[in-house]
């Protein structure tokens, strides 16, 4: 087993000097992650709003305050008239206006019906939606509020709970997307290119005349990129702890034996890319577009699975980011055992034996 | 048994890639200790010979030992055998010279220390770089650490694929002297090269030209087996004076040679009467001396006729 030993230790030495794959293995999930932890997020704060009280009540102060008490709105001033609003909205110094009819308290406690008008910049829709949104619940909250305290006769509450991820945090959702990229890229991508170098530079022709039989090989030589990936995770999930306040609810071990299975089949699929082509350039391009792409946009990491048309929906089931993903999500956020999750990790298991399989056939013991 | 069986047999050994034909059935038996050299310009086939016997290839067609073992059903018995290096400079850049040694040491279930002996007339050159990146030696020190590497665990036979292609002279020359120091350690070695003043070198060459051997002999035979008149010719314009002599009907074959023009000639000639032709022709500074036969000119012959 020297052997063996001495080729993790040279895979070791190849990454370690290389100053480019060591700004991807250790640079990118610390950018990745605190990107989309800081930068790129769903959830809007501090937007402006300007208000046209035409009541100047308690309630209608009252509401107003409610509304710029929260971190997502910001007080702009009040506003004399509708014309004014518009113009602000030209000059991009508000997102959203409320607009208040007079009498609101009267109307409010005599339960005659009143409106609310609330007029938001749709230039970026999502943001409209999201503002409006949270307007309406704040509003809404309000009010029910208000009726509770007067001792209503008649009154239907909904009460809205946001279960495993009450506040909508966004990190939430991407803490196990990254964790899944990165690990694809680290083990599969990373690994295909490794061991294309050496077909590239001459050098698996020396490896291949040599006592060393040629799974262990590639076994020597994947064994680094499976530590990687594991000191990845642990990253990834660490800083997701500790700087995001992202939960792990279920089992550690669970999580970790999980996260092995999926390294592996990246693993695998870095091995079949790395059969089938004997340029880095070329196993670069697949891993790419194989393997990355699918990973982020058809695993339900950035755009919902649900909310895609049906063949893309069909696509997705033979990613296996897609399948970890739900796992992660379900292990972390709420806290299941593996009795939830064991048909996704059978599926994952599937691919990854399919992947070692196809791997074993197409791999040359010869040149070609 | 009674001997061990040869380092190295093939038989009728077809390979092609695709529309490509590499090698068309070439056949050589190859003795324990020999140097044996395969001389041939770019794309004659070496590369793939040495491939198919190193078990890198498998041939379409034909059968091969090395060391009595065949290429294609014992190939794990040959790769703990033999020393390999490519033609390609193929070890590892980012390692040091040191590294590298001792990597393919490991490899080979070996120490560098345990056959020290075999390479130290080689390694002590390299000493000095040994904490050296291996992309950063030059062309010379690059061979001898292949050398070194594929040598590290004392194979019976050496594959040796245009070894000093793209090396100074000199080192070239060395290199050759640590083959034949190898060679009295009595390793087998199978050499590959485009140089012809390498032929005479080896115990025996074979010249491959299109996957086909031409000859197989000891490079004095086949220089001796030259039969026809030959003469070193020279004059100021070399160009011209190939073209010139070309025409000239007596001429069987003319081709350069370093300085000089090697002419062969149908039957015997008068150096005088070529001298007269020449400066009718206007050439000046003209000497024709008759000159012993050398390997390329038998190569040419074959290579043309």
């Amino acid at each position: 087993m020297r052997q063996l030993r001495i080729v993790i230790l040279k895979e070791f030495y190849h990454i370690l000097r290389d100053s480019r794959t060591l700004l991807i293995l250790f640079g990118l999930p610390l950018v990745q992650i605190l990107l989309f932890g800081f930068a790129i997020t769903n959830e809007i704060k501090g937007a402006k709003m300007a208000v046209v009280d035409a009541s100047g009540d308690d309630i209608s102060r009252e509401m107003v305050q409610r509304l710029t008490a929260s971190d997502y709105f910001i007080y702009q001033g009040r506003a004399g008239s509708r014309e004014e609003v518009l113009h602000l909205f030209r000059e991009g110094k508000i997102k959203m206006a409320l607009f208040i009819p007079p009498n609101l308290q009267r109307d409010f406690y005599h339960g005659e019906a009143t409106e609310i008008q609330l007029l938001a910049d749709a230039t970026d829709p999502n943001t409209a939606t999201t503002l409006v949104n949270y307007a309406t619940a704040i509003i809404n909250d309000y009010q029910l509020e208000k009726l509770d305290a007067q001792d209503a006769p008649f009154q239907i509450k909904t009460e809205l709970t946001m279960r495993y991820n009450p506040l909508l945090k966004s990190v939430y959702l991407f803490v196990p997307g990254v964790m899944t990229v990165i690990l694809m890229l680290v083990s599969a991508m990373m690994t295909s290119i490794a061991l294309t170098r050496e077909k590239e530079l001459g050098t698996m022709e020396v490896l291949l005349v040599s006592p060393l039989q040629p799974p262990f090989i590639i076994i020597g030589k994947v064994i680094p990129y499976f530590i990687l990936g594991m000191v990845n995770a642990t990253l990834i999930v660490t800083l997701g702890v500790l700087v995001f306040g992202m939960p792990v609810q279920g089992s550690w071990l669970l999580l970790g034996a999980e996260t092995i299975l999926f390294i592996l089949t990246s693993l695998a699929l870095g091995i079949l890319i790395s059969t089938r082509t004997d340029s880095q350039q070329v196993a670069m391009m697949m891993s790419l577009m194989a393997l990355m792409l699918p990973t982020i946009i058809l695993s339900g990491f950035i755009f919902p699975i649900e909310s895609m048309p049906r063949p893309l929906q069909l696509l997705s089931n033979i990613i296996p980011a897609k399948w970890f993903i739900i796992i992660l999500r379900n292990i972390m956020l709420k806290g299941v055992g593996f009795d939830f999750v064991w048909r996704e990790t059978l599926i994952l298991f599937g691919m990854f034996s399919f992947f070692t399989l196809l791997s074993i056939r197409n791999f040359k013991t010869r040149l070609a | 048994m009674t001997t061990h069986p040869p380092a190295l047999v093939f038989d009728n050994i077809h390979k092609s890639f695709g529309p490509v034909t590499a090698l068309e059935g070439v056949s050589l038996e190859i003795g324990r200790g020999e140097l044996f050299g395969l001389i041939g310009p770019d794309g004659a086939g070496k590369t793939t010979l040495m491939r198919i016997l190193t078990t890198l290839l498998l041939p379409d067609q034909g059968a091969a030992q090395v060391l009595g073992y065949d290429v294609i059903k014992q190939w794990r018995n040959i790769r703990r055998e033999v020393g390999y290096m490519p033609g390609r400079f193929s070890l590892y850049q980012d390692l040091s010279v040191a590294e590298n040694l001792h990597f393919f040491a490991t490899l080979f279930g070996t120490t560098v220390a345990e056959n020290y002996d075999l390479i130290r007339d080689i390694y002590e050159q390299l000493e000095p770089f040994r904490k050296r990146r291996a992309g950063k030696l030059s062309g010379g020190m690059k061979q001898k650490l292949a050398l070194c590497c594929a040598l590290v665990h004392r194979p019976q036979i050496l594959f040796l694929d245009e070894p000093t292609t793209g090396v100074d002279p000199v080192s070239r020359q060395e290199f050759w002297q640590i083959l034949n120091r190898l060679q009295d350690q009595g390793i087998t070695i199978f050499v590959s090269t485009p140089y012809m003043d390498e032929a005479s070198l080896c115990d025996r060459v074979a010249l491959i030209q299109d996957g086909h051997f031409l000859a197989v002999d000891k490079p004095g035979a086949l220089a001796a087996s030259y039969e026809h008149p030959l003469y070193a010719v020279k004059a100021r314009d070399r160009f011209r004076l190939l073209q010139d002599v070309r025409q000239w009907p007596p001429t069987y074959q003319a081709f350069p040679f370093g300085e000089q023009l090697h002419l062969s000639t149908r039957t015997e000639i008068d150096p005088q009467q070529l001298v007269g032709y020449l400066t009718q022709q206007g050439h000046q500074e003209i000497t024709v001396t008759p000159t012993a036969p050398t390997i390329e000119d038998r190569f040419m012959e074959l290579m043309t006729h």
